[in-house]
């Protein structure tokens, strides 16, 4: 009991045997020192850190946002009915036998048009000046009226992707003296894009089509885009998800709340922590060998990209799940035991709801692990130019040739032409956002279902 | 000590309702259990007594199979409960552990709301047909458990948001939902602060009216309060076995005598 009648403290007492506190003895200042130095070392590596992901992103954003503009340029194009359709019968099959090469023509012209209407001054011949156009301009007039040959005889205002060399020069990436010994494009071409974007008709605008097109040709960079790897992708992880998910979480269920403890299952329990361990391109190589070789499954295929990516996730997600069904205490396993429910009640009723957020974030992660892998994908042929469309059933999307995101920035990377250095930038741009996106995805999960208990 | 209130204290029936002959309890090499015999009387509440480790937690998880669980662990002898084997091939532990609730150490209601921990049991086991019912179940349990007022407005939220001693008379409402014969309770009070173990005390005598109890307990003024049998066990063995009152006022053991006056512990 504190003694309620003492009013001041004790005078200070002689120093005895600990010596004064007012004073940090020898040992304590090494101590103390000691703590110090690791603080900073720890405040150093972090700071080292920050500067090298800033450097990243700063990197990746200054040079892939490029591929997200496109020059365009806006002419109207007269669609005169004596060079389209002959006949005058609006036959949709007489129509079809003017080739790409018939309307190359009609550019010329209406650049002759658009440099009367404007009053440019220019010695380009017509052909010189439609070669500032993206190759695939005239293919784009005859989609056009292949569409809706109701438009022959008219003059339809069209907006086509200029070509990668006056792409470059208006991003800067390309000067008057780099094209010295470019034959491709010529300083007077780059006078004639200046004369024409002090008019108006060139501009560089958001280009949709790079997030939703599909790769191009070698010759034409200003065209592609990610899309169809992005559905590519996307197929493969749908085959991931409905694979891994239930064969890991079963797995994992099994090994940990029913399986005996024995040799057998330490191996297997080994085994698994080894797999997760063991680089992607073996498993690209297994998939190889077992899903093409020997099954016969399609080359290129997302569905093999997907079963092979199965390969790979599921370590992740068994080492996960089983993580988080040991987390769940087993006072609440006894509870459900003790008032008489199955094992397997115990572990669908009460075990696995609460270790739910922990398997979905583990699958997350695996999902966006398996997302960014290239390696295997180059084994099964998934790299390379796959120039396909957009795929149009669930069917097609899963057997057909595809890329994906990551062996798509990978091919474009490795192509000469700087135009596609650019694109492989704005596609890890693209992918980078999926992975923070599941990674987020992932850390709400797990605030928002973690319960206390 | 209320010595006195023991003696007048008596016991209604005498009716065997667990009978165990030579029970023996192995965790791989460990003989935890070591050849005990006992008799557990129907309506009764019996308290387990001794020092730490001396295996009375795990007798007593023999009674209902929850040590079928651990790997390791082995149990010879026989246990019947109204004569019949419990151990037996035929008998199915999940029909076993229905009959015989337990109450563990630690509260551990299920992350859920205070109405399914109680209506969890009764579910899985059918005890109802339909809503009505199954309220009409909850809402007993939760009286018998003495927690109905106190949860009466609030059915919806969470168990684990109730006190440590208002979850624990929530696990007993979920034991007894069930409608089991005998109550097992590990050290039901261990978690518990004087208010919340004098309550459940209290329950544990009106409980003693449906069911045979069994009863852990580390505190021997506890097991002097509740119970009307009590054991002592020490180092596996159970020394003694008899009326409340005789083993705390006239021990026949020179063991029980030093355990219950402190000398050994």
């Amino acid at each position: 009991m504190t003694d309620a009648t003492t009013s001041s403290l004790p005078s200070a007492t002689p120093v005895s045997g600990k010596g004064s506190l007012m004073q940090q003895d020898a040992r304590t200042r090494k101590r103390n020192a000691a703590e110090t130095r690791f603080k900073a070392y720890g405040i150093a590596a972090i700071t080292i850190g920050m500067l090298m992901l800033l450097v990243l992103v700063y990197n990746i954003v200054s040079r892939g946002t490029g591929a997200f503009q496109q020059t365009f340029v806006t002419l109207e194009v007269a669609l005169p009915a004596e060079k389209l359709d002959k006949n005058g019968t609006r036959n949709l099959d007489d129509i079809k036998k003017v080739s790409t090469f018939g309307y190359t023509p009609l550019l010329r012209d209406a650049f002759e048009a658009k440099i009367a209407e404007k009053n440019i001054e220019t010695e380009l011949s017509g052909k010189e000046m439609a070669g500032i156009l993206s190759a695939g301009a005239a293919a784009q007039l005859r989609d056009f009226v292949l569409a809706d040959p109701t438009v022959i005889g008219s003059t339809v205002a069209f907006e086509f992707l200029a070509s990668s060399r006056v792409d470059g020069y208006l991003k800067n990436r390309v000067s008057r003296d780099s094209i010295a010994n470019d034959k491709n494009i010529s300083a007077e071409q780059l006078d004639f894009v200046d004369q024409l974007t002090a008019s108006g008709a060139i501009e560089k605008r958001f280009n949709l089509d790079f997030i939703t097109g599909a790769d191009s040709s070698d010759a034409r960079p200003e065209a592609a885009g990610m899309g169809v790897s992005m559905m590519g992708s996307f197929f493969m992880m749908l085959v991931v998800l409905a694979l891994a998910l239930p064969i890991g979480v079963a797995a994992s269920i099994y090994l940990e709340e029913f399986a005996p403890k024995n040799w057998l299952t330490d191996i297997i329990e080994v085994n698994i922590s080894n797999l997760a361990a063991v680089p992607s391109i073996v498993f690209g190589i297994l998939g190889l060998a077992v899903f093409i070789n020997y099954m016969h499954l399609p080359t290129s295929a997302p569905l093999v990209g997907g079963l092979v990516l199965t390969l790979m996730t599921l370590p992740t997600i068994i080492i996960s799940t089983r993580a988080s069904l040991k987390a769940v205490p087993p006072s609440i396993r006894d509870a459900a035991l003790g008032v008489g429910a199955s094992k397997m009640q115990s572990v669908f009723h009460h075990v696995l709801p609460l270790a739910a957020p922990g398997i979905l974030t583990g699958t997350i992660i695996g999902l966006a692990q398996a997302l960014g892998e290239t390696a295997p994908l180059l084994l099964i042929g998934m790299v390379g130019f796959i120039a396909s469309n957009p795929p149009d059933s669930i069917a097609s999307g899963l057997l057909d040739p595809n890329s994906a995101m990551p062996a798509q920035i990978y091919e474009w990377a490795k192509r000469a032409d700087p135009a596609f250095y650019e694109r492989a930038w704005g596609g890890i741009i693209i992918l980078l956002l999926f992975l923070v996106t599941m990674n987020t995805i992932a850390v709400i999960l797990r605030r928002r279902f973690e319960r206390r208990w | 000590m209320n010595d006195m209130r023991i003696l007048e204290r008596d016991v209604d029936t005498n009716t065997i309702k667990i009978a165990a002959r030579g029970v023996q309890v192995y965790y791989g090499d460990n003989h935890a259990i070591k050849d005990v015999d006992v008799d557990i009387q129907d309506k009764t509440v019996t308290a387990f007594i001794g020092p730490s480790g001396c295996g009375k937690s795990t007798f007593l998880r023999c009674l209902n199979r929850m040590n079928d669980t651990i790997d390791v662990c082995r149990v010879e002898g026989d246990i019947h409960i109204d004569g019949e084997d419990i151990y037996d091939k035929r008998v199915d532990p999940v029909q076993l552990r229905a009959k015989v609730g337990m109450v563990f150490q630690k509260p551990n209601p299920f992350p859920k709301s205070i109405y399914d921990n109680v209506a969890y049991g009764p579910r899985i086991h059918g005890l109802a047909k339909n809503k009505a019912e199954l309220d009409e179940i909850v809402e007993n349990a939760l009286r018998r458990a003495a927690i109905w007022s106190e949860v009466k407005d609030r059915l919806t939220a969470p168990g684990t948001g109730l006190s440590g001693g208002q979850q624990q008379r929530l696990c007993i409402a979920r034991a007894v939902a069930t409608e089991p014969e005998v109550l097992l309770m590990d050290e039901p009070c261990s978690a518990l602060d004087p208010i919340a173990t004098a309550q459940v005390e209290e329950l544990i005598d009106e409980l003693r009216q449906n069911y045979s109890v069994v009863i852990v307990t580390h505190s021997m003024q506890q097991a002097a309060r509740v119970s009307q049998k009590t054991a002592f066990f020490h180092l596996g063995n159970l020394v003694e076995y008899g009326e409340t009152g005789n083993i705390f006022t006239n021990p026949e053991d020179p063991r029980t005598e030093s355990y219950i006056t402190g000398r050994i512990g």
